[in-house]
């Protein structure tokens, strides 16, 4: 049935992958992170590169090559692949440009959703959504009886119950590697708990409070659940402890599920594998996730053929609903056409329950780096959960006085 | 190079040594003392107060109203002063660097010494540099026992089966740190093969070399000896072969012991190289790096030059201030630690000639 419906789709919207889209110059050149979806997105556009050159440069190092390689003059990308955290540094820098002459030129099929609007200049155009959400071992929680936990209270709950029946040591797992990884379970954890982490209009933190407390105190016992080397487990890693049958309750990125459900690795652990929305805490009502968008953003340092050339191309994958089709598996389009599809509900229920999107505020990286090294110490339990976040809070200040946001 | 140069001055004429040096000498001008200078005037600056303000912002999940840096008005202020905002000693001092006024406020507040040695090893600069200080401390010594050991031994079997010998003992050096480093932390893992049997062994199933502090130090600084004895092995080996054998043999027929022979004519003999093999270890060990990047040890174990990585690439936003101001501070550190070396050097060269 679903090959029909591809074939289907293949014959409705065939004729525009194949479109040449007419680009008689230029030269393209994309900088992206490394995963399946991207890897999709920038093939797509390259089908519409015409006469020009084409070439990009995938790898998970993007976020330390993308300043230096945007502030050169001419620049040695055309295109930057961002998220909301990582347009920060490019917005600061002054290091990319409007889109708004494009997109009426050339934007068609591109959603008004799609667009990354500051100050109502047009600085992005977004093509997937990503989120943290739990993926659950249905025949584990069956098994003993524990419904589909709906708070991380819940997580905890059923973690424990899990370990005592002696299934499994270390039931739960997120990726809790010191740095940005755990840094970003501290930020999810603190907007489910309704903290703000700066004082209204101003780049004072505002951390140290209850609400920060409490995201410790709930970071700690689930790190408790977890296997005792979790600081140093990324996401590829609790991927793999997943797929080896250790953990029945996890954190992870909708991105990541594409790998978590392909036919590798045992069909038992795939078969009982299910996601479901991102966990509540402390009584709040929306998620303890945040929101993401991928969008393509032009450098500013490089000429307006480049631009032009290299924005027809992405913008063709980034309106294409063949793409969205064939690959709606690998991530949730934000391009219009897409239909979602089980690997999605994270994101969709992340969306419909409210999620907050990572604040996109220019001294986030500041404190978001700052929280990833100081509040190991207490998950170490050497130290209060007071003194970690006045030491983040301190190490923020040093860093933003530098870098002249106070 | 400088424990070179007085040998070298002794054997040919300054004029000679002047034009034989010159090329090695402007490339180290250039590639090694220029860099410094510019570190070190960066050091001395901090970014330009940002101007910012407050616009509408909309993505996919919806608008907000938040603020931005205000790009025309900061463009200005870079074209007037490209390097930023004067700032002295600034970054030195602040919290995450020398924290003189954190320092100040312990001593004032804490009752005993014990706390405040507490308070000032959270922060950053001095958590970096206890672990700095503690690995040269243990690695240091450890890697030339263990080097000269080695050497001994190896210079004591059969001819035939050296060869073999001497390239296995020089793996640890040949293998990238990162790999090397990679391989024991995948060994040490609760599932590896060294993990697992720890926890057989300790009958605890919550041990872990990763997440304990002072198991993760251990495990590195394991690792540092491992990684750097085949460096003092070698050039031991080497120095034992040039002792001379007459008062060797002299010293059996007067029944001097094995011990007594290596105390009193072997170790005299190589006695410049230990004090080479020193200096370039302790150079190195200070400057650790790339076994807490291959352990994920970032989260128990910070080094000086950790420190510096952590400041240009972890963060979204480059703090190129607060990596210079580590950079210099790590160069001094090395100087100070080097100079009781480099005076003993000094002196001997002095009273040689």
């Amino acid at each position: 049935m679903r090959k029909i419906l591809v074939t289907l789709l293949f014959l409705l919207f065939g004729t525009s992958a194949f479109a040449d889209c007419n680009i008689k110059s230029g030269s393209i050149n994309i900088l992206a992170n490394d995963f399946p979806a991207l890897r999709t997105f920038v093939e797509t556009s390259k089908q519409c590169k015409g006469s020009a050159d084409f070439k990009v440069t995938h790898s998970s190092e993007h976020n330390k090559i993308a300043v230096p390689a945007l502030t050169a003059n001419p620049s040695e990308f055309s295109a930057r692949i961002a998220a909301n955290s990582s347009i920060v540094p490019l917005m600061n820098q002054d290091l990319i440009r409007p889109l708004d002459d494009l997109v009426k030129k050339y934007g068609k099929g591109i959603q008004s959703s799609q667009l990354i609007t500051i100050d109502g200049k047009v600085m992005a155009v977004a093509f997937m959504a990503n989120t943290q959400h739990l993926y659950y071992r249905e025949d584990v929680l069956k098994d003993l009886g524990i419904a589909v936990p709906k708070t991380y209270e819940e997580v905890v709950a059923a973690s424990e119950k899990i370990r005592a029946s002696g299934k499994m040591q270390y039931p739960y797992a997120a990726a809790y590697k010191a740095g940005w990884n755990l840094a970003e379970e501290f930020v999810n954890m603190f907007i489910g708990h309704g903290g703000e982490f700066f004082k209204a209009g101003g780049a004072q933190p505002n951390i140290n409070n209850a609400k920060g407390v409490a995201t410790l105190n709930m970071l700690k016992k689930l790190s408790e659940l977890s296997n005792p080397d979790y600081l140093t487990h990324d996401s590829e890693a609790i991927k793999v402890e997943w797929e080896s049958g250790n953990v029945a309750l996890m954190t992870l990125w909708a991105s990541r599920s594409g790998t978590l459900l392909d036919d590798e690795g045992d069909p038992n652990i795939t078969k009982a594998t299910k996601l479901t929305g991102p966990a509540t805490v402390g009584g709040g009502n929306i998620p303890a996730a945040t929101l993401w968008w991928d969008g393509f953003t032009l450098a500013k340092n490089r000429s307006d053929a480049d631009a032009e050339a290299t924005f027809r191309a992405l913008a063709h994958a980034a309106s294409n609903k063949k793409m969205v089709a064939d690959a709606a598996d690998q991530a949730v389009w934000l391009v219009e056409g897409f239909v979602p599809g089980p690997k999605s509900i994270g994101v969709i229920e992340a969306v419909k329950m409210g999620a907050k999107p990572y604040p996109m505020l220019p001294q986030m990286g500041l404190m978001h780096g700052a929280l990833g090294s100081e509040i190991v110490e207490f998950l170490q339990g050497k130290e209060s959960a007071e003194q970690a976040l006045k030491d983040v809070e301190a190490a923020y200040i040093s860093k933003a006085k530098e870098q002249g946001f106070l | 190079m400088g424990i070179y140069s007085p040998l070298i001055q002794n054997l040919m004429p300054n004029k000679t040594f002047f034009w034989f040096f010159l090329p090695t000498g402007l490339a180290m001008i250039l590639f090694i003392g220029l860099p410094i200078i510019s570190t070190g005037i960066q050091s001395f600056y901090a970014q330009h107060d940002q101007v910012v303000k407050e616009v509408k912002k909309c993505d996919p999940f919806g608008c907000t109203v938040s603020i931005v840096v205000d790009n025309e008005l900061t463009t200005k202020l870079r074209e007037a002063k490209p390097l930023g905002k004067f700032n002295g000693f600034g970054t030195y001092i602040d919290r995450n660097h020398l924290a003189i006024d954190e320092i100040k406020k312990f001593w004032n507040e804490t009752d005993n010494f014990g706390a405040f040695v507490d308070q000032v090893t959270n922060l950053p600069f001095y958590k970096a540099l206890i672990f700095t200080l503690t690995y040269c401390l243990f690695v240091t010594p450890n890697v030339l026992l263990l080097g000269f050991i080695i050497a001994l031994s190896l210079n004591a079997v059969a001819r035939k089966i050296r060869g073999p010998l001497i390239f296995g003992t020089i793996l640890p050096m040949i293998v990238t740190p990162l790999v090397g480093s990679l391989v024991l932390f995948w060994m040490i893992d609760s599932q590896g093969i060294i993990g697992a049997n720890i926890q057989n062994l300790m009958n605890d199933p919550y041990l872990s070399l990763k997440s304990s502090k002072t198991l993760t130090w251990i495990t590195i600084i394991i690792y540092g000896i491992w990684h750097h004895s085949p460096f003092a092995f070698v050039v031991f080996y080497a120095a034992l072969q040039t002792v001379p054998q007459e008062p060797v043999e002299a010293a059996i027929i007067d029944g001097a012991s094995r011990f007594q022979r290596i105390k009193h004519i072997v170790l005299p003999h190589i006695y410049p190289v230990v004090t080479f093999v020193a200096l370039i270890s302790l150079m190195d060990n200070f400057r650790v790096f790339e076994p807490i990047i291959g352990f994920s040890a970032e989260g128990s174990a910070q080094s000086l030059s950790w420190l510096i990585y952590d400041n240009l690439v972890n963060e979204e936003v480059i703090l190129f201030g607060s990596a210079a101001a580590t950079s210099m501070m790590t160069i001094v550190g090395i100087a100070i630690l080097l100079a009781p070396v480099l005076i003993r050097t000094w002196k001997e060269f002095k009273t040689a000639r």
